[in-house]
């Protein structure tokens, strides 16, 4: 099967750039007899010794000269094992914003160093680029190595210059070629001049670059693009939600969560004009029906309940500014679109600005202007569903749009909403919380209750849940006033801003925790099932409620990882195993019991009824 | 596509589409951002095989439902009627609305000068017509088959390229373009030209025609018909060109690369009699030294050409 790939190169003429495209093209016969005529044409007019393959962009050389070169331009190629796209940018600082444009589709960079001049800012400038807009695979085309005598020391001094700023950088595939565009040296075929060289040319490279698994498979994103509702009479209540796969795979009979709403429901049935799928995955074009008429449209996000995106109105965004018209400054407005919802956003800060030489912060900039690269923070109308860009591509880019002319101003990368500080109570270990001049005692007197929280941990499919719905059954039943906080439920409210990084479990476990107290000093048995899969972080909840005098039972549901796999009602273990769900509690998370629970719950125990049983003997009595 | 994946559903894990369903999912992404964020879409529809693929991706873009735009065919008047045919049967086999702007309309209107003479051709005139019916339609988004390997102006054109209200192209403040996301933000008046074919090659297109077997007109396939040799080209005998004393009319087999106004479209020497002679054909110009050897006396003169040049080099 044929592939796409997608690369982008940046340089002038002068890095010998339009020579190593015009010899990819040429070698891989991908050049028309007529465009190769006038190329060795003038070649010869000019005296040259050989055909000069520069000129086979000569196109852009004329518009240069009209001034509008500053553009990208796209060009096509195949070879048997996969089709290319080249987007071909300018390498001068001042077309940053084009290097950008060209490498946000792209899978691969090729960096251009002279073999002469050795690492120069340009190359530095071109690298950290691809990195920031994410392109995993760098190829470092060492060119010119005629002129270096093919100096083998020559070409491992700048692979090693090279690979130390790389550090700086967040590229995985790093691959250095020594070549001369000029001779074809290593560029479609071998060289013979340097057969200290072990690697590949770069076109056999290019062709088996393993880009598949840059996508990301893990998380079920899905921008809904358009709400298909035919009005005819052959498909009369067909309502299906088109749109492309942002992320991970989407199956028929998956649990989907629909943002913004929350509502969960299934999907019946994925179609294709080609007949139905049983699953999709980027960059799939489909249209996903659900069993439940809920409402949803366009700019709505379908994920896994389990597996949702960062809802969030404050972002936190590094930004290539585009416009030559104004400056990028602190509230600016903006319509903001990102994957199919757009919206309006201000800008409320400007963090710092980069200087993309020496990734210098100037964290006293005041504004951004043309080609420059900067950290700031956006507040939006609506709320984004968003993942890091680093995680997604897609879900993690945005375009700022100039609501007057009306033309596209900023290319923006999402960050992960910074980790919360630590919110460490900052009163005395004895102040109880007032609420007005009503205190505890009186109020649970009144009420004839105590308030308390009943912690359960233990891995997904543990049985906590269950357990802890008989247990707040048994509570009612004898007039005691109990409250289950689901923490699922929570992701849908409170949490809806968190994701599963460990920073976002910490916070998503503290806040279930200030909850929980709260519920507790009402005067309510709060019941909470939560894996709080961190030792640290459960402990910080029970410092939180001993603190404020208040009952904390903490009860271990340990049932075996692999009772809890077999279990595995929602498919979550299988697909954690298949590599589809990353950082997964027990599997390739850690999970870490608690040392001296209140309680240890084991499925000998017997049925949640019977676990509950034993939870409610061990809670304090009200007096 | 019928199979995008490169297994069976289930089994397959490495989860990778062909380049073709690729770029077939890329165009639809593109139809619908158009159906969700226009008014009034129109499609150019001429009955060339560029056009044919980006209807039958709009097909695939909205099915079960219907395509929400009509098409638009700008009619010089010179046509194949076998295209003319093609034309009509598909837009009702689909059920799709066809506006035809008639250029002879606006000759007839003063609005557009015909050229005379032998050479004369309604090429240029066509933009007047185009832009009259995107007028008199309030059209917002005009959908067109070009592809960016066509010309190096192409190379740089914007997926979605504004025209002002004069329906201008201004190439020097292209708004940029990034990832999926399309701005398509504009005034009252001015409209936006959607290429959702822009990363394919004539290639691309061929191997999609075959693997989706889309039906095309026949004139893209290998027949007898009379032609005249004139600038280098082979020129269908028509009755809207007259042939000088000093040219020689001859019967050939040909096929068509291009579909379009039938005083100027060059016929090419060719016994491509099926889709996947036309593939061969088209690939035979830009083959890898890795196929050279299915190279032989069948291929085109320019691949006949590029291999003389490989002594050069």
């Amino acid at each position: 099967m044929s592939e796409l790939l997608r690369f982008a190169t940046a340089g002038s003429v002068d890095d010998g750039k339009s020579t190593l495209i015009g010899r990819l093209l040429y070698d891989s016969k991908s050049i028309f007899e007529d465009q190769l005529e006038s190329v060795e044409r003038v070649s010869r007019e000019r005296g040259e010794d050989y055909t000069n393959l520069a000129l086979l962009t000569d196109g852009l050389r004329a518009e240069r000269e009209q001034g509008i070169t500053i553009d990208v331009a796209y060009r096509y190629f195949a070879t048997p094992k996969r089709k290319f796209i080249i987007a071909d940018t300018p390498g001068h600082v001042q077309y940053t914003r084009n290097m950008v444009t060209g490498a946000s589709t792209a899978d691969v960079a090729l960096i251009l160093v002279d073999a002469r001049h050795g690492l120069l800012e340009q190359s530095r400038r071109h690298a950290f680029l691809s990195s920031l807009l994410g392109i995993r695979h760098l190829v470092v085309c060492v060119n010119k190595m005629d002129l270096v005598e093919w100096s083998q020391p020559r070409f491992e001094e700048i692979s090693r210059e090279f690979r130390d700023f790389a550090t700086r950088l967040d590229v995985h595939d790093l691959t250095f070629v020594p070549m001369s565009a000029l001779l074809g040296d290593n560029v479609v075929n071998a060289s013979e001049h340097m057969p200290w060289y072990t690697g590949r040319p770069l076109l056999a490279l290019l062709e088996d670059v393993h880009i598949a698994s840059d996508r990301n498979l893990v998380d079920p994103r899905f921008p809904v693009q358009y709400v298909i509702r035919p009005m005819q009479h052959d498909h009369h209540d067909y309502r299906g939600f088109a749109g492309t796969v942002a992320g991970g795979v989407f199956r028929v009979g998956d649990e989907v969560q629909v943002l913004p709403s929350g509502v969960t429901t299934t999907i019946s049935g994925i179609d294709t004009y080609d007949g139905p799928v049983e699953e999709a995955f980027p960059p799939m074009a489909v249209t996903i029906r659900l069993a439940d008429q809920v409402d949803v449209s366009r700019g709505d996000l379908l994920c896994r309940p389990h597996n949702a995106p960062v809802v969030a109105q404050e972002l936190d965004a590094t930004v290539c500014w585009m416009s030559e018209r104004s400056p990028l400054v602190p509230g600016g407005r903006y319509v903001l679109k990102h994957t199919t919802r757009t919206t309006r956003a201000m800008v409320v800060d400007l963090q710092y600005r980069l200087d993309i030489n020496t990734l210098h912060r100037d964290e006293q900039a005041e504004q951004l202007t043309l080609n420059e690269i900067g950290r700031i923070r956006l507040r939006t109308q609506q709320p984004l569903f968003f993942d890091e860009y680093r995680r997604n591509r897609t879900t993690g880019s945005f375009i700022l749009i100039d609501e007057v002319t009306s033309t596209t101003v900023a290319a923006g990368m999402l960050r992960e909403a910074q980790a919360k500080p630590t919110i460490t109570p900052a009163s005395s270990p004895n102040v109880v919380w007032q609420t007005g001049t009503v205190g505890r005692e009186r109020r649970w007197e009144a009420l004839g209750t105590a308030g308390m929280t009943v912690w359960l941990t233990g891995l997904s499919a543990s049985g906590k849940t269950a357990v802890a719905g008989e247990l707040e059954r048994l509570l009612l039943d004898e007039s005691r006033n109990a409250f289950l906080l689901d923490a699922e439920l929570l992701r849908f409210g409170i949490n809806a801003d968190l994701g599963f990084s460990n920073a976002d479990r910490s916070e998503n476990t503290r806040r279930i925790g200030e909850v929980a107290k709260l519920f507790a000093e009402a005067g309510t048995v709060a019941i909470v099932p939560v894996i709080s899969p961190y030792a640290v972080d459960r402990a910080r909840v029970r410092r939180l409620h001993e603190e404020a005098g208040l009952a904390f039972v903490e009860v271990f549901v340990d049932t075996p990882l692999e009772e809890c796999e077999r279990r595995d009602p929602k498919g979550l273990y299988r697909r954690a195993r298949a590599g589809e769900i990353a950082g997964f509690t027990g599997v390739d998370d850690p999970y870490e019991p608690p040392t001296s629970p209140e309680l240890v719950l084991r499925p000998t125990n017997g049925t949640p009824m019977q676990q509950a049983r034993l939870i409610l003997d061990r809670l304090p009595r009200p007096e | 596509m019928t199979n995008p994946t490169t297994g069976s559903p289930g089994t397959n894990r490495s989860y990778e589409l062909s380049d073709l369903a690729a770029l077939e999912a890329e165009s639809i992404h593109i139809i619908r951002e158009v159906g969700a964020e226009f008014e009034r879409p129109v499609l150019l529809f001429s009955g060339g095989k560029d056009s044919i693929v980006m209807l039958h991706l709009a097909r695939k873009a909205f099915w079960p439902a219907r395509i929400p735009f009509p098409v638009l065919h700008v009619d010089t008047g010179h046509n194949f009627p076998e295209v003319i045919e093609y034309r009509d049967r598909t837009v009702a086999a689909i059920g799709i609305e066809l506006v035809v702007g008639h250029v002879q309309d606006d000759i007839d209107a003063g609005r557009a000068v015909e050229d005379t003479g032998p050479r004369a051709s309604r090429n240029r005139l066509q933009t007047v017509t185009l832009l009259r019916s995107i007028e008199e339609g309030r059209y917002d988004a005009v959908f067109g088959g070009a592809r960016r390997d066509e010309e190096k102006a192409r190379a740089k054109e914007r997926i979605f390229s504004l025209r002002d209200e004069f329906g201008q192209w201004d190439p020097k403040a292209q708004r940029p373009e990034l990832w999926s996301l399309y701005n398509t933000r504009h005034r009252r008046g001015e409209h936006l030209r959607v290429f959702p074919l822009s990363n394919w090659t004539e290639l691309d297109i061929w191997r999609y025609i075959a693997t989706e077997e889309i039906d095309i007109p026949s004139i893209y396939y290998a027949h007898r018909r009379p032609v005249v040799q004139r600038d280098g080209m082979l020129i269908a005998i028509t009755p809207f060109i007259s042939v000088d004393d000093d040219e020689h009319a001859y019967e050939e087999v040909v096929r068509f690369r291009t579909v379009g106004d039938a005083t100027c479209t060059g016929a090419v020497e060719s016994i491509a009699a099926t889709v996947w002679d036309v593939i061969e054909e088209v690939s035979a110009t830009r083959i890898t030294e890795r196929g050279a050897t299915r190279a032989d006396d069948r291929i085109s003169e320019a691949g006949m050409e590029d291999r003389k040049k490989e002594g050069y080099f």
